[in-house]
């Protein structure tokens, strides 16, 4: 699905299956246990990104041009990642081990200590609003800064072009 | 050493989206492409996270008395994180490509390239 | 858009639906899946819908760009704030433990306060790109 969206010169297509593409993520994420994420990123990158696209889309063209150029050098540069990643990986635990480290260091507290601590069921909420609470902010901050960076960027546009014209 | 390459197979999903991603976002001159390029690569890092998150005949970190062993909860906090702040980065670069068209008419690469030298000629 | 009328009729109702969803989502984030961000996203998801089939005049109306500003830094403050009565409370900075009259009881004020907070300013940054990508 992420080849063939790459592959369309017709960009609101390319749009379309990149929906798909987020879509089929989401349930992917089911299949993985993360639920919460699933429903995030179904929201988020089939709803919100492809909106944002679709709007880019209909204030630049939609056809992408032909491109003229040869991709050797990025295509060796793809390659060469994909091999030092994947000597990268061997070491690395397998597929949902019980053993692995990601498992063992905090993650066995925050799931048995929350219930008495702050007492609700949901353990990503409880996590994500309380043990890691910092961050939250943080990420609201992000949020904010970026609406506000899109508004300076391509807001009020006709009080400026009235202005260029003087 | 055949058994550890099928038990990696969430890492080979990875690595193949990454490199589609990277590839992408070098490659293709339109500026819109690349921004679709880059979201591959991000939902790439998330699939690594969730799935290193993932544990054998575990189910969803919600507690109930029904279930004894849970998936991870701190991948899914982080990801949750990563995929609100990766739509935030997206809408700020589609902001940014609107931008470059109103200056250049135009969104592709070569084009935006070939009117900087111009200008630079002219001046 | 203005002359689909299968459209219109089915936007009109299923958007007070969504609304009504996203609310669900946000309160319930403490049972299921669900929380702040869900929450915010839908219910900007709904409104860009309201704004796509009727107009983003009739958007605005509903929603002016004052307001959606306002309760987008609404929320970062409402957060900032919990944490600093937290502080003002005598624990540390974003301790929910002291704000009620038991420790679980001031988490679950605290969680409640701060998903409210986080999916106010997501609900009015989604309106708010709808509003600068559409030129308003």
């Amino acid at each position: 699905m992420a080849v063939a969206a790459i592959r369309q010169r017709n960009l609101f297509a390319a749009v379309m299956l990149f929906g798909i593409y987020s879509l089929l993520l989401a349930a992917l994420f089911v299949t993985m246990d993360a639920v919460d994420v699933a429903f995030t990123e179904a929201a988020v990158g089939a709803g919100i990104a492809t909106i944002l696209m679709l709007a880019t889309l209909a204030i630049t063209s939609a056809r992408q041009k032909e491109s003229k150029k040869r991709a050797l050098v990025p295509l060796l540069a793809a390659i060469a990642t994909g091999l030092v990643l994947a000597y990268g990986t061997s070491d690395l635990p397998r597929f949902a081990d019980p053993q692995a480290p990601a498992q063992r260091h905090v993650a066995p507290r925050y799931l048995t200590e929350s219930a008495e601590e702050i007492g609700i069921p949901n353990v990503v909420t409880s996590v994500l609003a309380s043990y890691r609470g910092y961050d939250t902010l943080g990420e609201v901050t992000v949020i904010f800064t970026a609406g506000i960076g899109v508004l300076v960027l391509i807001g009020r546009t006709r009080r400026r072009r009235s202005d260029d014209g003087e | 050493m055949l058994a550890d390459l099928f038990a990696h197979y969430n890492y080979w999903v990875v690595i193949a989206l990454i490199m589609l991603g990277m590839y992408v976002v070098m490659a293709n001159p339109n500026l819109v492409k690349k921004i679709i390029g880059l979201n591959i690569f991000q939902t790439a890092v998330f699939i690594l996270y969730i799935s290193m998150g993932e544990l054998e005949g575990g189910t969803a970190p919600i507690l109930s008395d029904a279930f004894t062993v849970y998936a991870n909860p701190l991948p899914h906090v982080l990801i949750l994180t990563a995929i609100v702040v990766g739509v935030a980065t997206t809408a700020l670069a589609l902001a940014l490509a609107v931008r470059i068209h109103r200056a250049y008419q135009t969104v592709e690469e070569d084009e935006i390239d070939a009117q900087d030298a111009r200008d630079e000629a002219l001046q | 858009m203005r002359h689909h009328i299968i459209v219109r009729i089915s936007t009109r109702i299923l958007v007070p639906f969504i609304l009504l969803f996203a609310l669900y989502v946000q309160f319930h984030g403490d049972f299921g899946p669900g929380g702040g961000f869900q929450a915010g996203v839908i219910f900007g998801a709904g409104c860009i819908l309201y704004g796509l089939v009727f107009g983003v005049d009739a958007l605005m109306g509903v929603a002016p760009m004052a307001v959606v500003r306002s309760i987008a830094a609404g929320g970062v403050l409402l957060y900032a704030l919990v944490g600093v009565a937290g502080l003002l409370a005598g624990g540390n900075y974003l301790d929910y433990g002291v704000l009620g009259a038991t420790p679980v009881a001031g988490q679950h004020l605290g969680i409640m306060l701060i998903e409210l907070g986080v999916g106010m300013t997501v609900a009015a940054v989604v309106i708010s790109l709808f509003y600068g990508f559409t030129n308003r």
